[in-house]
This record gives C-alpha cells, structure tokens and sequence, in this order.
C-alpha cells in the first residue's frame, strides 16, 4: 500500500536514458525521477546535454535506448497521452510572433486539449499568474524578451499540467523579473512537479528542493538540498569540483 | 485537432498582407483575361452562329481563364506554402506544436487544410467571376464543375508538394525556390518527352489538368492527383517523424 502511494507520486519516470547523434554521445544512461510538488533543478555547464535530456523527457526527440514514463504512462509508447502531462517551455520560446498574446494563448489552450468553455478562465489564469494580465491585446513581435518569456512561461502552464519543464526561463528577464519568475516557479512546485535548467548556482539554490549536475552527458551528482545546507556544502564548490576536474581528465 | 491547427495557419496567412495581395492579383489577373475574352467572344458571335455545333460562352470564356487561373497557382504557391514548415523550424515553433498531445499527423494535415481552404478561397473567386457571365445567357455547368474540380485537385498537389519541400529546410526563401523549381519541372515534363505516349508525359500535373480543362474528368488523372498528394503527405509526415528519431 505503502509503496503504491509513492509509486502514484512519481510524476517523472526516466530510465537508462541516452542520446546520440551520429558517434557522438550526447547523454549517455541517465536516470531521472521526480515526485509531485517537487522542484529539480538540472545544473551543468553548456553543452552539458540538459537541453538534450528535457528534449526527450518532453517527446521532441526519441532517446536512442532507454524510457521515459509521465505520471504512469509510456511516453514512448503512448505520446499523445503522457504529453497531455507535460508543460514545455523550452530554450528558445515557441512564440508566433505575428499573433497577439490572446490568440497565441487561445491557440495553445486549444492545442493542449482545454474545454472550449474554460479557455477563457484558462487564459486568465495563466496570464495573471505570469504578470501579463494586461498586455493581452498586444503583437507578441512588439513585446521586449522579458515578456515573451512570460508569455512562453504562460503557455507551458495553461493547461494545468502535472509536469513543467523548463529551460532556462530567467534568461533575458530584469532582476525583478527573475524574482517575480522565481516566485512563480515556487508557486507551481507546490501543485505539480517541476524540471529546471539553468547555469545560474543561486536560482537553484534559491528555487530548488534537489539539484543533479550534468557534465559531458553523464549525471555526475545528485542531492537535496536541505541536505547539502545541513552538511555546510556550498552548491558553488560541489558545481566546481564535478564539472571542471572532469573537464580536465576529458582533455588530458 | 487539425481544425484548430488549420485555423492557426489561416490566422497566420491572414495577418500578412502576402495573402490578400495574393487575392487582390489573382483576381485582378483572372479578370483581365475574362475581359479580353468576353470581347473576342462577342466581336466573334455572329460568325460562330454559322457553325453547325458552335462552341458557347463557357468554352471560349470559362476555359482559358482556368487554363491561366493553373498557371498562375504554379507560381504563386512556392510564396504560399514556403513559410508552412520552414518558419516553423526557423522561430522554434515546431516544438509547441510537438510538445502537445498532437500526432504529427494531425499537424501535416492541419497545416494542408489550412491552405486548401484559402485556396478553396481564390477558387470560388473564380467561379464566381464566371457565374457573372449568367447575367447574359446561359452557361455549362458541367464544364465549369470540371475546372473548378481540377483547379481544387492540381492546388492540392502543389500544396502537398510545398509542404515537403517547406519541411526539408528551415530557409522558406530556399523551401520557395526549391518547389518553384519543381513544379516548372513537372510542368515543362510534358515539352520534354516530345513523343506521345512517354511514360515522362504522365508526370505533368499540367498536363493532367488540361482534361478537366476540356471538361473530362478523367478517372487516371483523378487517380494521379490524389495519389501525387497523398505521397507527398506521407513523405511529410515521415520527414517529421525522422526529425524527431533522427535529429
């Protein structure tokens, strides 16, 4: 019973996951779990493959061996289920740059499978929840890219999904911005669980309950948080010592 | 779910003055040659009642402005269907629109019947430029059917064929040029094989066109549109799919 509850928790479920491109690796076997209301922060230098391992967690690209299961369900097997889980927002947002934000929101409610009579409550919500209650009628190519990423935020949280994936999201934002994005994250972590990647140590710090660092493809650590405070690590140091020493091996 | 993404690409073509100059130049092309051709009908009637089977106003009137109504599709697609899936690539939209619970499927044949329905749109256009002529006698209705059928199925092959081709590249001016290149290909087919009854011959689309031109809607080459589409819309579907295997 006991294992059953923690079981339905799981809300991302991926396996022996790699990647490659040719003869190139770019993940290689990495595992990843995640429960409802938990927030994970993916670290790593660029080129890392944090993009990469959201790509496949999010079906844009099919892993080259391994699995992935959304809330319970095979993404590989059955995608168009597992998706409906899934609020993407990846590293370059996927704005229609000709619509204004109403039309590109209606768009994505409509695409994520959003009742038409809750579109409306939909839309509100999301936009209110990213502070872009009152920009709704305006051309999303005349917005500077602080907004477009709220907007891009907006549309990976319309449809209320269980699992939010995000790449980056605080890049080009203002500092009150990042903070106002920070709180949101914050926020959405405590209904649903949430993926985050970033370069940057103090948003996870700041965000996060666990942290796994990637280097060269690999997963090279994992903790929570609450731990590493507990233990005096500093997330700087840790960062430092897995990504450099083996940058260093890999060169030599 | 293809309704909803048709609706987005006619949204799309909507807001860019590309598709209403499109209109306003087909029309304004169409119309010229109505014209001209309604003048030479009217200086050539009185000889044309001599004839014992005279040929009526659709077939001097309705028949060249659909000959010349197919030509000008050719050139004018490759504008059309170049942004379908090269701007998608390009503005990273393409993600949102795989991330969601949509087959691709779904998608190719969204982004199809989101341009079939504005081309529905400049075809009607013309059907009611002729239906003008009802104004000063009768028509045929069943050679007008029979352009209006082919024009619809020839549009539908080019926009199949754009689609693929938009897919290949994330440049819509090279996804423009590279269907351009192609149509005129399968177009000038026809010239190539010099003699009758090459098997080169049955690949112009044009060609093709010209029965139910004549007012034949003949079963091979309804057969042939439908399959040129279809193919060119699996190879579209397959093309994203291996974007998504292969990277």
């Amino acid at each position: 019973m006991f294992v059953n509850d923690s079981m339905l928790n799981v809300t991302v479920f991926a396996h022996n996951l790699s990647r490659n491109f040719g003869s190139h690796t770019a993940v290689r076997r990495v595992d990843l779990e995640l429960k409802r209301g938990e927030i994970l922060g993916l670290l790593g230098p660029n080129g890392a493959g944090k993009s990469t391992t959201m790509q496949m967690l999010t079906g844009n690209l099919a892993p080259t061996s391994g699995s992935v299961q959304i809330c319970g369900v095979d993404l590989l097997k059955n995608p168009r289920k597992a998706k409906c889980y899934i609020g993407y927002l990846p590293e370059n947002p996927p704005l229609y740059k000709e619509l204004t934000v109403d039309e590109y929101l209606q768009f994505a409610a409509r695409l994520h499978n959003v009742d038409l009579s809750r579109i409306n409550s939909a839309m509100t919500e999301a936009k209110q929840r990213c502070g872009i209650g009152d920009i709704g009628k305006r051309l999303i190519s005349a917005l500077s890219k602080g907004y477009q990423q709220r907007v891009g935020i907006a549309q990976a949280i319309i449809h209320q999904p269980e699992v939010i994936i995000l790449d980056e999201p605080s890049v080009g934002l203002d500092p009150n911005q990042i903070r106002e994005v920070r709180a949101l994250i914050r926020e959405l972590g405590k209904s649903c669980s949430v993926i985050l990647s970033t370069h940057i140590l103090p948003e996870v710090e700041s965000v996060c309950d666990r942290v796994q660092i990637m280097h060269q493809g690999v997963m090279v650590f994992g903790a929570v948080l609450a731990e590493l405070k507990q233990q005096g690590l500093s997330l700087e140091q840790i960062f430092e010592q897995f990504t450099l020493k083996n940058a260093h091996t890999g060169n030599s | 779910m293809i309704l909803t993404i048709a609706k987005k690409e006619l949204k799309l073509l909507f807001v860019s003055p590309l598709a209403w100059t499109f209109l306003a130049l087909i029309q304004l092309m169409l119309t010229w040659v109505f014209l001209g051709r309604l003048d030479a009908f009217l200086e050539l009637q009185s000889q044309l009642m001599q004839i014992a089977n005279p040929p009526g106003a659709t077939e001097v009137i309705i028949v060249p402005v659909f000959a010349v109504a197919s030509i000008v599709l050719l050139m004018a697609t490759p504008l059309l269907t170049m942004r379908l899936m090269a701007e998608e690539w390009r503005n990273h939209t393409m993600v949102l629109l795989i991330s969601a619970p949509v087959s691709i499927t779904a998608i190719v044949l969204g982004k199809f019947l989101g341009l079939m329905v504005f081309f529905l749109l400049a075809v009607l256009l013309t059907v009611m430029l002729s239906l003008s002529l009802l104004m000063g006698g009768t028509m045929d209705f069943g050679l007008l059917l029979s352009n209006t059928i082919g024009l619809l199925l020839l549009a539908a092959c080019f926009v199949s064929i754009g689609l693929y081709i938009s897919s290949l590249t994330s440049h819509p001016a090279i996804a423009a040029l590279g269907t351009l290149g192609i149509l005129l290909a399968l177009w000038i087919a026809d010239i190539v094989a010099s003699n009758a009854g090459n098997v080169i011959q049955n690949f112009s689309l044009l060609r093709h066109y010209e029965s139910f031109n004549r007012g034949l809607i003949d079963s091979f080459s309804l057969v042939f549109f439908v399959l040129f589409t279809l193919t060119f819309l699996i190879l579209t579907i397959r093309r994203l799919d291996g974007e998504r295997l292969h990277g």
